[in-house]
């Protein structure tokens, strides 16, 4: 059952890695039982949840059906990369703030599909948030929280009231 | 110059204490643990549905590189575990549904444990199987457990009055039959345990997400035959619960058979697949109701007789007519009722507790026939219930006791709020079967809302000191599973002492430090640990103003805690710092820390033999109305606004209880509209999310939502509890919406676009 090992080398959470992986291996595993970083949380395996979701070179992802030998020469940020010397991200700190937190378990995959919607449109409505966030299962929370988390630091980056 | 003002926290909108290490990605649940030298179990299932073992071979597996263990029914003792003790964790003689465990292996790695798992070779012998409950019953049917060849895993009989007469007294009756269907948790955290036997000192150490460590130590050393006292159950934060994980599971034990075999940790996590397979799931249910009114409105009586599908073993969702009956005897006040049920075995997967625990499926009956019987009678629906509502004082004919009751206030504030009877008649008049039409329903609830007492003790402990410094910790038996208990009994306990929510560590979660609590089921953790927090507060908070009465001029009740001060209690001036008084009594000629215990035990008791007593302290009431859009080409039904009323008692935090009751109006959306567990001849048919579909973000609705606040006087502060309050009602709301907008009523569940485009072609699923 051994695998031939490809060595990648790549940006993570702002840091140079380098590791030889499984050709097999999925990118959700070798964060989480190589790298030690558990913040990506596996729950379905088959990108259907949303849970274990990344950014790649701006673009979220599940990093679940993702190869690991796929992020060699990539920039990927996890969950844990998002906090600032200063404290949380203002995304973060949004979810906190507004009560977007029940388990938590979806949250990690969650705060990375909001903050790239709101790195991309940093004003966005609750219509689009609910657009953008389609792929992230929640069970606790009934996403109305969430949503409000969302919409809060849109109204910060200048959203106008209406939204 | 004004002393300080210090404002209250009961009411206010407070993140969650656990918030920012959940949003770092910081929090470590189960999955994310690992302890040196750990192996990884698996077990290998059946598949097969209803079959007599022959042989198992395992030597193929013992012989792989990498695997430590490979354990039978044949190597570990047969302990069968659960309600009925009908499931022994590792299956010798048969398998009575898919999910059957019948061998686990220990190895190095995941894969090396999966390789071995293929290597397993098990010989069956099929049996002729059972899939449909009403066959389980019937004369000569295959006897699934020969220590009950009736099949009957639970019986329920409950009465009061005298139905006969009731019945002879009505000028109307209507009979009706309710299908419910199967759904499970989807908890985003799969299942799991890491066992941690240490063969010298003889210890158990286990990492468990379960909902009842005091109640699962104890069936544990049943189980395994060991000393209580050498079990220790530590649960790391855990990733959803809802009533999952209330019982012991087969792969509980199993772990633990595997760690004594390898002396070594194992850690056995599910994937999602396993977890829709091997998880509990709802009580499917065939609920019949006749019930008879008289002319002017009044109910006259209740007959009703359940059918549940217990599948292959019995877990807790066998006794989920103890609260199925509160509902039918009195939600509304009638005078004769009498009710039957029976949990029979099936070769399908098995049920357990569930968010809400039988009260979904006899509400959906219930509150489907009172909009029919008001049809019936030519009265509003809405008067109709108003008419028969509960009010406070009134003692149930089960022996309920409705000390406060909010019921009237959530019908006339969620009428109010949507405008209900206005807009029923005006899309009623519009109702169709072409094109897409709109329709309102309406349904309430009545649930525990002060505990309940089914246990010997319906209690819970708490240990509190405070340091040198002024900072508490709270100990408390009671779990954290996401609901945000420690954030409230924090603010409670802050509320005693005067203190800032950042002088309080909440540790909930270690068997070998915090006291006995029953487990977080019957929506009891607010209230019945709330209480017990304020408890052991008020006990320090004595204890430390009898001190300051020492050293100062004026008395202990002339005192108070405040901006973690002692201050007067007539206008808040300044005493002394808090702190200064905790270390004056630690380092005093008698030398003393703040240190106090309180157990709560609510002043509720066990019903008696006929189900009859007042079983909770407290009892929650709602009224939610939907509005729907059917669209009568596809049969898709969109769910548009929810207006929910709750009795709550009192909102201790608003943030945190608003996320209940939104959480819980989108699980009972996703019961009502799309969550559908099929299971052809015993097996699951759709055990992923691509599959079972579960409410997304698009598909939410806008939500109004109303607190009632009766300030219940047994609870913490006025509060009730409401956790599982706010699922109840959605289903039977939304049934009474699709009525409204289509003239066609659906009495079965999910109502998915095949099932109401049938039902609206006149061709009922």
């Amino acid at each position: 059952m051994m695998s031939v090992e490809t060595e990648i080398n790549f940006k993570l959470n702002g840091r140079e890695v380098s590791l030889r992986v499984p050709a097999t291996m999925k990118a959700l595993a070798m964060l989480r039982d190589r790298l030690g970083l558990t913040g990506t949380k596996y729950a379905c395996g088959e990108g259907e949840c949303g849970a274990c979701t990344i950014n790649v070179d701006g673009k979220t992802v599940n990093s679940c059906l993702m190869y690991a030998v796929d992020c060699d020469g990539r920039e990927v940020v996890t969950v844990e990369g998002l906090r600032t010397p200063e404290g949380l991200h203002p995304v973060q700190q949004a979810f906190v703030d507004h009560g977007a937190i029940q388990c938590g378990f979806c949250t990690p995959g969650m705060i990375m599909q909001a903050q790239h919607l709101l790195e991309n449109n940093p004003t966005l409505t609750r219509e689009e948030a609910k657009r953008g966030l389609e792929g992230n299962i929640c069970r606790c929370t009934g996403y109305t929280k969430v949503l409000d988390a969302v919409e809060a630091v849109a109204d910060k980056n200048g959203r106008c009231s209406h939204g | 110059m004004n002393a300080p003002q210090h404002a209250s926290l009961i009411g206010q909108r407070i993140p969650k204490m656990d918030a920012p290490e959940k949003v770092a990605g910081k929090t470590r649940y189960i999955q994310d643990l690992n302890l040196p030298g750990q192996l990884y179990g698996l077990i290998l299932r059946t598949e097969r549905v209803h079959a007599r073992i022959v042989s198992i071979d395992t030597s193929a597996a013992k012989a792989l590189p990498g695997v430590r263990a490979v354990l039978t029914a044949a190597d570990v003792p047969i302990h069968p575990i659960g309600v009925n003790k009908d499931n022994p964790p590792l299956k010798g003689d048969k398998v009575r549904c898919e999910r059957d465990e019948v061998a686990a292996v220990a190895a190095d790695s995941l894969e090396i444990a999966q390789a071995a798992i293929k290597l397993i070779k098990v010989e069956y012998e099929d049996l002729p199987p059972i899939f449909d409950p009403r066959d389980s019953i019937k004369d000569g049917a295959p006897v699934i457990h020969a220590a009950k060849p009736d099949n009957v895993a639970m019986a329920f009989d409950y009465a009061h009055g005298d139905v006969e007469r009731g019945e002879a007294e009505s000028d109307v009756v209507v009979e009706d039959e309710f299908t419910l269907h199967r759904v499970t948790h989807c908890c985003m955290g799969v299942s799991g345990v890491i066992a941690d036997f240490e063969p010298v000192s003889g210890n158990l150490t286990l990492y468990s997400n379960t909902q009842v460590p005091f109640l699962h130590k104890r069936e544990f050393a049943e189980v395994l035959g060991m000393d209580p006292s050498r079990i220790r159950i530590i649960q790391p934060p855990i990733g959803g619960g809802f009533g999952s994980k209330l019982d012991i599971y087969p792969f509980e034990p199993i772990a633990v058979y595997l760690a004594k075999a390898t002396r070594r940790p194992v850690k056995l996590i599910f994937t999602r697949e396993e977890e829709f397979i091997a998880s509990p799931t709802r009580q499917p249910a065939i609920i019949r109701l006749r019930s008879g009114a008289k002319k002017d409105g009044t109910l006259t009586f209740r007959t009703v007789d359940v059918l549940l599908d217990n599948g292959g073993y019995t877990s807790w969702g066998a006794t989920i007519p103890f609260v199925m009956m509160q509902t039918f005897s009195s939600l509304y006040r009638v005078p004769h009722c009498r009710y039957h049920t029976k949990a029979v075995y099936t070769n399908n997967p098995f049920a357990g507790s569930f968010r809400g625990y039988g009260n979904l499926q006899a509400t959906f009956a219930i509150e489907q026939q009172m909009d029919k019987m008001a049809d019936a009678l030519g009265i509003e629906p809405y008067e109709f219930r108003l008419k028969n509502a509960q009010n406070a004082g009134e003692v149930t004919g089960q022996g309920m006791h409705f000390k406060t009751c909010g019921f009237q206030d959530c019908l006339e504030t969620a009428a109010g709020r949507s405008g209900f009877v206005e807009k029923r008649k005006a899309l009623g008049a519009a109702k169709g079967l072409s094109g897409v039409r709109r329709g309102v329903g309406m349904a309430s609830m009545l649930h525990v809302g002060g505990g309940a007492k089914i246990y010997p003790s319906d209690g819970c402990g708490t240990i509190l000191k405070l340091d040198d410094f002024g900072h508490v910790t709270i100990m408390t038996g009671a779990s954290e599973i996401g609901q945000g208990s420690e954030t409230v009994l924090a603010q409670l306990v802050c509320e005693e002492l005067g203190v800032p929510m950042s002088a309080v560590t909440v540790v909930n979660n270690d068997t070998d430090i915090t006291p006995w609590d029953v487990g977080v089921h019957a929506s009891r953790t607010t209230f019945i640990a709330g209480n017990s927090a304020i408890g052991a507060a008020r006990k320090a908070k004595d204890k430390i103003l009898a001190a300051a009465a020492t050293v100062s001029n004026m008395k202990a009740e002339e005192m108070d805690l405040k901006g973690g001060n002692i201050v007067r209690a007539s206008d808040g001036e300044k005493v002394m710092p808090l702190a200064k008084m905790l270390r004056q009594l630690h380092f005093s000629d008698k030398a003393e820390l703040v240190m106090t215990t309180n157990y709560y035990e609510p002043p509720s008791v066990h019903q008696d033999k006929g189900f009859k007593g007042d079983v909770s302290a407290a009892y929650a009431w709602a009224t939610q109305v939907v509005e729907v859009e059917v669209d009568t080409d596809t049969g898709i039904v969109k769910l548009l606004k929810v207006w929910a009323a709750h009795d709550v008692g009192r909102v201790l935090n608003e943030m945190g209880i608003e996320g209940q009751i939104e959480g819980g109006i989108i699980m009972g959306q996703g019961y009502a509209l799309c969550e559908d567990m099929p299971v052809v001849e015993g097996h699951l048919v759709n055990p992923a999310f691509r599959d079972y579909k579960l409410i997304t973000a698009p598909e939410i609705p806008e939500m109004d939502i109303s607190f009632i606040e009766t300030m219940d006087g047994e609870g913490p502060q006025g509060a009730k509890g409401v956790g599982e309050a706010p699922s109840i009602c959605m289903a039977a709301a939304v049934a009474n919406a699709i009525e409204n907008a289509t003239g066609v009523r659906i009495a079965s569940l999910p109502f998915t676009p095949e099932r109401v485009y049938s039902a609206l072609k006149g061709r009922p699923l």
